[in-house]
């Protein structure tokens, strides 16, 4: 990786993710909901989002790394999705006799 | 096929740290970062098979689990957040310093992410010691009063955090290896491989925390 | 052209001396290495696969308890599948082959290739551990809550021992995607490779992506089990079928791994054989990406009766369907390659001929098991049994040995009786089908699985299963001991025995340690047969 990013750019980013952790603790504590997890969730994704490209660099790397990043993540919606699938559909068909 | 031809690039004047199976830095350097990438998408898989069991049994039990949450001091957890958020900014700002071949640069942040991480464990010990008393570990010493599933958000929450203090502990030898490497002048723009692919898991470690942290700690906290 | 003398010794030559073997980086050593220990761990599954073999001969539970024949089922197939069928052709050719294929001089990480050797050893240790202090009874499939909670017999080990091989596997998928990615020689593009590179980057895609699952699912029995946690436990609310879930999520994509790498063999054997390029390359390089993908995808459909949702059921057993259909791509396309091809009737050939009639055979019926409605009466029964068997040992041990023959005068430097080479394929076809077509009649008519005693209509299949499966040991014995015995002889292979394409057959036999004594440079696609002579030679008799 010949890229060198600047301290400049390491420090607005440590900032951000600063400010993402005491919006995602304020957050919390108001209630909205159904929404408070996937809000939750949604400012985790984005500071992990910002580990992954600036201070990880991957927004610098070749398709071929960027792909790879991604796989996991992709591979674990498989993982939930299809699993969650089972679990959330088994009262969708009706089982003769019952 | 083909005829062998052309003299490898072995042949031309290279660089000490040169590995005898590569015909150059950069091939070794991509190679490394590209290898250190795939064992993180299985590092991903491996906290993600928990992270499956969480999802289920959160669905599955919303009372349990935020019983369970309620039990964590999320103060406590946010300031672990925080502190391995800078961890995560120094040892990228130690990973830029071998670029660019400042030494000090590279040891004291080096050292700064050393001791952020420590901080971190000792934190976590505190947790852990604070959940024992409170006989909360699933288990013979369970507290009965307590609705059985809360046993299932423990057993994750400790598998969970239990793991990922595993991976800080190595993180940090790791991290001791670094520093005894840029101590001795082994990095440069040429060759700080070592470092890139450290600085890789280090930011690694720190996005699971970055999950852990509101999925363990910040469940009803408006209650 | 390059077996007269040379200056670099052969990579079995130098250096020498045990610790230069057991400390070895050379990609080819570790696949020697790999090659050995997976052969002591398929002879151990063989035996306790005599034990099961010899009790089912009559129909009462008479020759070993319950206790232990449930031991000998679940010891055989823990040792079979993650000792055996996972590292048997990738850790073996491939840690061999893929660097020579490429046109490298090593893999990307040779030092971690040697850790992976190690950390399968003391997995292994482990496990034989497990059997030493009375074994485990929980079948190979640990199903949560029994081998969590209930089992009093060794899990503890034999889990700890499968989580530590599972990170063999993990490494060597890691080392060959890099491999494959970052140390091609210039030329070797993508589509000149050879189908056995494209075969194993699939299966270590699925290595990958697949064994971290499986891992962190024996951990978290382990968990419960040692450390008295609460993750399957019903009595707390945990569900058993979550492990069923996690298990399989790698469980299914694992028989990937296993045929996989069994596939690229073929390709290179029916390439060779037929003396032409293999029908439809694109096609078949493609399949084997989707063979790993979708096969992510269908895990379910071994919960069909597990209280999985019949609507998830629908959809899995859908996805089933359509996982077979590269599998059948490839199959059309090896067929159509052997048509009109110049096929010579040398050993590799019979091993090629057996591995697609019994993998044809064994995969059409994982279709009848993949409709949910037939899987109601077919699981857990002994058509279960062929079916896998059929693929594994049927299509991935026969490519496995056909790979180990064709490759022999490579690794070795010798050549192996060409007729005993013959006798042993049709006796392990043979043997083969005499212990397995009996048990798709067995399973079809109501025979369980794991259950040693039955009603005595089914003995006479039982006593043919039992009769076949001496055969198929015979037929592995013979196979052993011809092959050992060429070691003690001269080495008298040439760089090109099979007169086949590919960068691995134009260097001597066996190979430098550096492989080349000149960086490759690649001009043409592979299995480039059309411009090439007749071959002179043939394998030789010895």
């Amino acid at each position: 990786m010949s890229h060198v990013s600047s301290k400049g750019l390491f420090y607005t980013i440590f900032a951000s993710l600063c400010v993402l952790t005491v919006v995602t603790v304020l957050i919390a504590r108001v209630d909205l909901g159904a929404m408070n997890t996937p809000i939750a969730l949604a400012v985790a994704v984005t500071k992990a989002m910002l580990v992954i490209l600036f201070f990880m660099g991957v927004k610098y790397n070749t398709p071929l790394t960027k792909v790879v990043a991604a796989s996991g993540f992709v591979w674990l919606i498989i993982l939930f999705g299809v699993t969650m699938g089972d679990y959330l559909t088994r009262g969708w068909l009706g089982v003769p006799g019952r | 096929m083909s005829a062998p031809n052309v003299h490898s690039d072995a042949h031309q004047a290279h660089h000490p740290k040169l590995q005898h199976h590569f015909h150059n830095m950069a091939q070794q350097l991509e190679a490394s970062i590209l290898g250190m990438w795939v064992f993180l998408v299985t590092e991903v898989m491996f906290f993600g098979g928990m992270f499956m069991a969480y999802l289920l049994y959160r669905t599955m039990y919303p009372d349990a689990w935020l019983a369970g949450s309620n039990e964590l001091n999320e103060v406590l957890g946010g300031v672990n957040t925080l502190v391995l958020i800078v961890s995560s900014l120094t040892m990228a700002l130690a990973v830029r310093a071998a670029q660019v071949g400042a030494r000090m640069a590279q040891i004291a942040n080096l050292i700064l992410t050393i001791i952020f991480g420590s901080i971190f464990l000792i934190v976590k010990y505190f947790e852990y010691a604070a959940k024992f008393e409170h006989h909360l570990v699933p288990g013979a010493h369970f507290d009965p009063a307590r609705d059985p599933a809360q046993q299932l958000y423990f057993s994750l929450y400790f598998m969970l955090t239990g793991i990922h203090a595993l991976h800080m502990i190595v993180g940090i030898v790791l991290l001791f290896i670094m520093l005894r490497m840029a101590w001795k002048h082994q990095f440069n723009a040429d060759y700080f491989t070592p470092m890139e692919v450290t600085g890789l898991y280090w930011h690694f470690v720190d996005i699971v925390w970055i999950f852990l942290f509101p999925l363990l700690y910040l469940i009803g906290k408006h209650h | 052209m390059t077996h007269g003398t040379v200056n670099a010794p052969s990579y079995l030559d130098a250096p020498h001396g045990i610790a230069s073997w057991l400390l070895t980086k050379d990609h080819k050593r570790i696949g020697i290495l790999y090659l050995i220990s997976v052969t002591i761990f398929f002879m151990i599954g063989g035996l306790f696969a005599a034990g099961i073999r010899t009790e089912l001969l009559t129909p009462e539970g008479d020759f070993l308890t319950a206790d232990l024949y449930n031991k000998l089922f679940t010891l055989h197939g823990v040792v079979m599948i993650f000792f055996f069928l996972i590292p048997s052709i990738p850790a073996t050719l491939g840690n061999f082959l893929i660097p020579i294929q490429i046109g490298a001089k090593d893999l990307a990480f040779p030092r971690i290739n040697l850790l992976s050797w190690y950390i399968y050893v003391v997995g292994a240790l482990f496990t034989l551990a497990a059997v030493f202090a009375g074994g485990v009874d929980t079948g190979w499939t640990f199903y949560t809550p029994y081998s969590s909670i209930a089992s009093n017999t060794n899990v503890t080990l034999a889990a700890l021992g499968v989580f530590i091989t599972g990170f063999s596997s993990i490494l060597t998928g890691f080392n060959f995607i890099v491999t494959i990615h970052r140390m091609r020689a210039p030329g070797m593009t993508w589509f000149r490779l050879p189908l056995f590179i494209w075969a194993h980057y699939a299966t270590s895609l699925v290595m990958v992506l697949g064994t971290p699952v499986v891992a962190i699912t024996i951990l978290l029995v382990f968990a419960e089990r040692a450390l008295g946690f609460a993750i399957f436990d019903p009595r707390m609310g945990g569900d058993p079928v979550l492990f069923q879930h996690l298990f399989w999520f790698y469980s299914h994509p694992a028989v990937y791994i296993m045929i996989l790498p069994g596939m690229g063999v073929i390709s290179e054997l029916v390439a060779a054989v037929s003396r032409k390029q293999i029908f439809g390359y694109s096609f078949v390089a493609y399949s084997s990406l989707a063979i790993a993908i979708i096969g992510f995808l269908v895990w379910g459909h071994h919960m069909f009766v597990s209280s999985q949702s019949i609507y998830a059921g629908l959809v899995f057993s859908i996805i089933t369907m359509i996982v077979a259909v590269p599998s059948a791509v490839k199959t059309f396309n090896w067929t159509a390659t052997m048509y009109k091809g110049s096929v010579t009737w040398e050993s590799p050939t019979y091993w090629v001929i057996g591995f697609m009639g019994l993998f044809l055979i064994g995969g059409l019926t994982g279709l009848f098991l993949g409709t949910m409605g037939l899987d109601v009466h077919l699981h857990d029964t002994y058509f279960v049994v062929a079916h896998f068997h059929y693929i594994m040992v049927g299509g991935a041990i026969m490519a496995f040995l056909g790979g180990i023959h064709f490759y022999w005068p490579k690794m070795t430097g010798r050549l192996y009786p060409e007729t005993l080479g013959k006798i042993s394929a049709i006796l392990v076809f043979t043997g083969f089908n005499l212990t397995f077509f009996p048990q798709f009649v067995l399973g079809y008519l109501g025979m369980p699985r794991r259950y040693y005693a039955y009603p005595e209509e089914f003995q006479i299949l039982n006593v043919l299963s039992t009769s076949g499966a001496g055969v198929l040991g015979l037929g592995y014995a013979l196979i052993v001991f011809y092959l050992v015995a060429t070691l003690f002889k001269e080495r008298n292979a040439p760089a090109n025995p099979w007169g086949a394409t590919g960068l691995e057959w134009q260097i001597q036999s066996p190979p430098i340690t550096l492989n080349f004594e000149v960086d490759p440079i690649v001009t043409e696609d592979a299995y480039n047969y059309a411009g090439r002579a007749p071959k002179h030679t043939k394998a030789g008799e010895v």
